[in-house]
């Protein structure tokens, strides 16, 4: 169910596949969700608390306790194959993977190490000569 | 003990908010956009920093991480001096945040291995992003020291205006002392022959002058602040101080 919780930021990322959604428990009638930030002052993490509580709530539970853990810190190595594509195809390039998103090509360069959010930097292709987004390793 | 714990962390916490808030104050007045929006994203690090740290203080002394930040009054903030000077231009900026950068890197590396929990995941978290930031702080001061004279210059007088101020970064107290022998906090001492020579690597590369000495500001911790600290906070509490408790 929590699959259809996405990050408002990177709609084709849902927060399992970014690392973000830790663990998800039911103990009586209450569920216990573990969340970690990305970045600590990341802006979009009060947004998924109130996605994952209204994913819930539409389904009958009205009982949420979200934690946040913060240890082992998240890291950028944790988003599956299947998402680093998705992200590709989203027009960000994955962590790790400064190819350009657009046009394939390796020749691309920085801008800014930091981006449009916390997590992503700025680059540009030196080919088709777009900028794209690339997810910051941390 | 646990006392003691929340108030070292409220000083972490103060730290991480004092930065954040100046750092702030650069977005939409960035030199370009690219860094006005690094700046911000910077700015953002060190304020979550700053929840965490408040948010685990209050989880010992039950107050809400909102109440931490916004009713104190300056007598009762312990950050570092270093941390609430005016951000005056770039270059200042950027020294400042250089020398802040390669502190947090081995600082938080140790605290990471703190006895207590909380503080070492709050610490592991933190200083990715330190590493982060400190990459891209010493690029910009190689790049403003080795650039035009006028950058050089602004560089110059920004080591200069900050050398008093570091010694603070490296200073113990009796209550920090209790908390590294419990093996909970850091010794501050130890770190500051890395720190000494990463900085001095760093200024040389940017041909800038050695950090100077002979002169020394201290008082954070005991809460007695430059007149800048009040100004901030004026700005910083203002929403809850002209209406309390009020959210979005």
């Amino acid at each position: 169910m929590l699959d259809s919780v996405t990050d408002p930021e990177i709609p084709v990322l849902s927060l399992w596949d970014l690392g973000v959604l830790r663990d998800v428990d039911r103990i009586g009638d209450r569920i216990a969700v573990v969340l970690t930030p990305t970045y600590s002052g990341c802006p979009a993490l009060a947004v998924m608390v109130e996605d994952v509580r209204a994913r819930l709530a539409e389904a009958g539970h009205a009982n949420v306790d979200v934690t946040f853990a913060l240890s082992p810190a998240w890291s950028s190595t944790w988003m599956s194959v299947s998402a680093r594509d998705r992200l590709r195809a989203y027009g960000v390039a994955p962590p790790e993977d400064t190819s350009c998103p657009h046009c394939g090509s390796v020749d691309t360069q920085s801008i800014s190490e930091f981006g449009s959010t916390a997590c992503k930097a700025l680059y540009r292709c030196n080919t088709c000569r777009e900028p794209f987004d690339y997810f910051k390793v941390i | 003990m646990a006392g003691d714990v929340a108030t070292f962390a409220i000083r972490l916490g103060d730290d991480a908010l004092v930065l954040g808030q100046r750092l702030t104050e650069w977005c939409g007045h960035g030199p370009f956009l690219e860094e006005d929006i690094a700046l911000a994203n910077t700015a953002l690090d060190y304020v979550g920093r700053a929840r965490f740290f408040y948010q685990f203080a209050g989880s010992l002394t039950g107050q809400t991480e909102d109440e931490i930040a916004f009713s104190r009054d300056v007598r009762a903030f312990t950050n570092h001096l270093i941390y609430e000077l005016p951000r005056q231009d770039f270059a200042f900026t950027m020294t400042r945040q250089f020398l802040i950068d390669a502190f947090m890197v081995p600082y938080l590396s140790a605290l990471a291995g703190s006895t207590d929990a909380g503080l070492a995941g709050i610490a592991a978290k933190a200083v990715k992003e330190s590493r982060y930031h400190l990459r891209r702080s010493s690029q910009w001061l190689v790049r403003l020291g080795d650039g035009t004279t006028e950058s050089h210059d602004r560089c110059v007088a920004a080591v200069a205006g900050l050398a008093g101020y570091v010694d603070e970064l490296f200073e113990m107290d009796d209550l920090e002392r209790r908390l590294t022998e419990a093996r909970i906090a850091v010794d501050r001492t130890t770190l500051r022959g890395t720190w000494q020579t990463a900085v001095s690597d760093t200024l040389a590369q940017a041909k800038l002058p050695a950090l100077g000495s002979g002169w020394t500001v201290r008082g954070g911790r005991e809460g007695v602040h430059t007149e800048h600290l009040g100004f901030l906070l004026g700005e910083l509490q203002f929403m809850q101080r002209a209406y309390p408790g009020c959210s979005w």
